[in-house]
């Protein structure tokens, strides 16, 4: 046994070796990659404003932000005015901050949930919004309206979720609970959101819900920007701060507790951050699945598992994947794409071969 | 660096249940605990119970003569360090990342490990005899280097007081005795160690205090005067002989050795 065990020590130590020798730290290079990260949400940010109806050209696009900066007057078209700061700036920046919400959740509850199969909607929120957003288009609600019930809905789900789940684990929380507890919650909205379809007039109402949930962002305009806005960046402060801390939760509730974490304080600040987010999300952009599934080990195969690199690259990628994604929505075909359909035709088989690179870690 | 933990008359149980009444032993710095008794007597809930998860139902529980009821986590967690049994987790952090986590304690809330963390975090994983772990991939190594992995991030709390939860359970025989090796060295340094085991010849190796609990209450004293037949039989319902021999430079050990009849 002492033999054997010599012996397969051996490979380890020489690994070990190698690793030793490898010039630069694991901590540089997912800096390195994060400042890599940066630059390509900077070039799909850009490059968005060139591709689909009203492309503006790169040079035209700089003159226009660099005179808006310097406060010089306009040369440019008051319809190129409009359109870049009433439609298009809007829907870039909702893009970044949906992508970016989704993947920063689901790495978040992947963590705090211990579970990589985790995404943000296991709460609950995306089923809320969506019932939310279904009940306010069947009352023929503005889209300002619609953003608004469909956040708060989002919020009341979750919270239904918090509550019931502590008055069944009584005190002691339970993170199965609570997870048994969203299940129920998600698949009960659900059934209001069919019970919303069913009742809806299926001439007008009811491709109007169905649209709505199947994600877009070709309604977005300056008026919705802040309702997403801001509770993402309410919500992005803390979850980004107090990162580092994800790493131990991960190991669970009571080794958590004993590398000296609050962890019920810790827990619930995730909880009604990735809600805020998520909820504000799904209630501006759609039902949009597989981006905070996806991108967060996408984000972990780049960075590896520390939180304190890995939550910052899931808000890049995911800001950039969504970007990505709305752009091609809009492009490729002279009808726009419901985003939650190109999320799972490119977010389905790239995760199959996620699962194939790291099949070593689920077998 | 004397700390000393002391249970003071003290119950122990979940909401409805009291499990174990009437506990009190200590253990102080450099001394070495070891806590035998069957499945269900409740050595796990005491020790879950010193680490604040459980809340005790009656007496106390100090160190250094402060009840340690209204501590804080992390105030905790700097004196009292806790290694559960080797586990894998979900995600493929470095070795060096686990052991890191056990500087949390000692972080501000917005702050991750300095350089000054890791050399901490470096210097436990060397005390052990395994630095060559520190770039290798928790979820990949052997059960025995994950034992010694979590041992080095409970040292990295810097703690005086470390509590074990069986920590030669699933390993092989090698790693066992490496690994009480190391746990009976650390003692030896100066650190109070409480540590839960199945197996008696555990407490003779390290020459440990002894708390036996059995349906009949609880023992402490030295392993030579609590591991005899009686107690064993008392406490386990099996037969045992325990015999002694001289190892290689004539000193005497114990061991226990089951009977077959």
């Amino acid at each position: 046994m002492l033999s054997s065990d010599a012996v397969s020590d051996e490979p380890l130590r020489n690994r070990a070796a190698a690793a030793d020798a490898r010039p630069m730290s694991r901590a540089k290079k997912s800096g390195l990659v994060l400042v890599i990260l940066f630059i390509l949400l900077l070039a799909i940010f850009l490059w968005s404003f060139t591709v689909g109806r009203y492309a503006v050209p790169l040079p035209e696009l700089l003159t226009v932000f660099f005179r808006k900066m310097f406060g010089l007057s306009a040369t440019w078209s008051d319809t190129l005015e409009t359109v870049l700061f009433n439609i298009r700036i809007p829907r870039i920046i909702v893009a970044l901050i949906i992508g970016a919400a989704l993947s920063v959740s689901g790495a978040a509850y992947q963590g705090l949930f211990r579970n990589p199969m985790v995404s943000p909607d296991i709460l609950g929120a995306s089923a809320g919004a969506g019932f939310g957003a279904a009940m306010a288009l069947l009352y023929s609600a503005g889209s300002l309206t619609i953003q608004l019930v469909a956040f708060v809905f989002g919020i009341i789900a979750v919270t239904l979720t918090y509550l019931i789940s502590r008055l069944i684990a009584k005190g002691n929380n339970s993170v199965l609970v609570l997870v048994l507890t969203g299940i129920v919650v998600t698949s009960l909205f659900s059934a209001f959101i069919s019970l919303a379809k069913y009742t809806a007039d299926p001439n007008n109402k009811l491709p109007e819900i169905s649209f709505w949930l199947m994600g877009g962002l070709a309604s977005i305009t300056a008026k919705n920007v802040s309702l997403v806005l801001i509770p993402f960046v309410i919500g992005i402060i803390p979850m980004l701060l107090l990162r580092y801390k994800l790493n131990a939760l991960s190991f669970g509730e009571e080794e958590a507790q004993s590398l000296g974490l609050d962890t019920k304080k810790i827990r619930f600040i995730y909880i009604l951050c990735a809600t805020l987010i998520t909820a504000s999300a799904v209630a501006t952009g759609g039902m949009i699945g597989w981006v905070g599934l996806v991108i967060p080990h996408l984000a972990r195969m780049l960075v590896g598992p520390n939180y304190k690199y890995m939550l910052p690259a899931s808000v890049l990628l995911g800001g950039a994947y969504l970007l990505l994604i709305d752009d091609l929505s809009r492009t490729i075909f002279a009808v726009e794409i419901p985003l939650s359909i190109l999320t799972a035709i490119i977010g389905a088989p790239f995760f199959i071969y996620l699962l194939f690179k790291g099949r070593d870690a689920w077998t | 660096m004397d700390m000393i933990l002391e249970i003071k008359d003290a119950s122990f149980g979940y909401s409805q249940k009291t499990v174990l009444r009437n506990i009190s032993f200590n253990v102080g710095a450099g001394e070495l605990l070891c806590l035998l008794g069957p499945n269900g007597v409740g050595k796990t809930t005491l020790f879950k119970s010193i680490l604040g998860f459980i809340a005790i139902k009656g007496g106390e529980i100090t160190l250094d003569g402060q009840n340690i009821k209204k501590w804080s986590k992390s105030r905790l967690a700097k004196a009292v360090g806790y290694v559960p049994q080797a586990h894998t987790t979900p995600f493929p952090y470095t070795v060096l990342d686990v052991v890191l986590m056990g500087r949390i304690a000692h972080l501000g809330p917005f702050s991750s490990p300095s350089r000054d963390d890791v050399k901490i975090a470096e210097e436990s994983l060397e005390r052990l005899g395994v630095s060559f772990l520190k770039d290798m991939t928790y979820t990949e190594i052997s059960g025995g280097e994950r034992q010694m992995a979590l041992i080095a991030r409970a040292l990295t709390q810097k703690p005086q007081i470390l509590i074990l939860d069986e920590p030669t359970s699933n390993l092989d025989y090698g790693n066992q005795v490496r690994v009480l090796l190391q746990i009976k060295k650390l003692s030896e340094e100066g650190i109070g160690v409480i540590m839960t085991s199945h197996f008696p010849n555990h407490a003779f190796l390290c020459s440990s205090k002894v708390v036996l609990l059995n349906k009949n209450g609880f023992k402490i004293g030295k392993a030579d005067d609590i591991i005899t037949e009686t107690n064993m039989r008392d406490t386990y319902g099996i037969n045992v002989r325990i015999t002694r021999l001289a190892d290689n430079h004539g000193a005497e050990i114990k061991s226990c050795v089951p009977l077959a009849n």
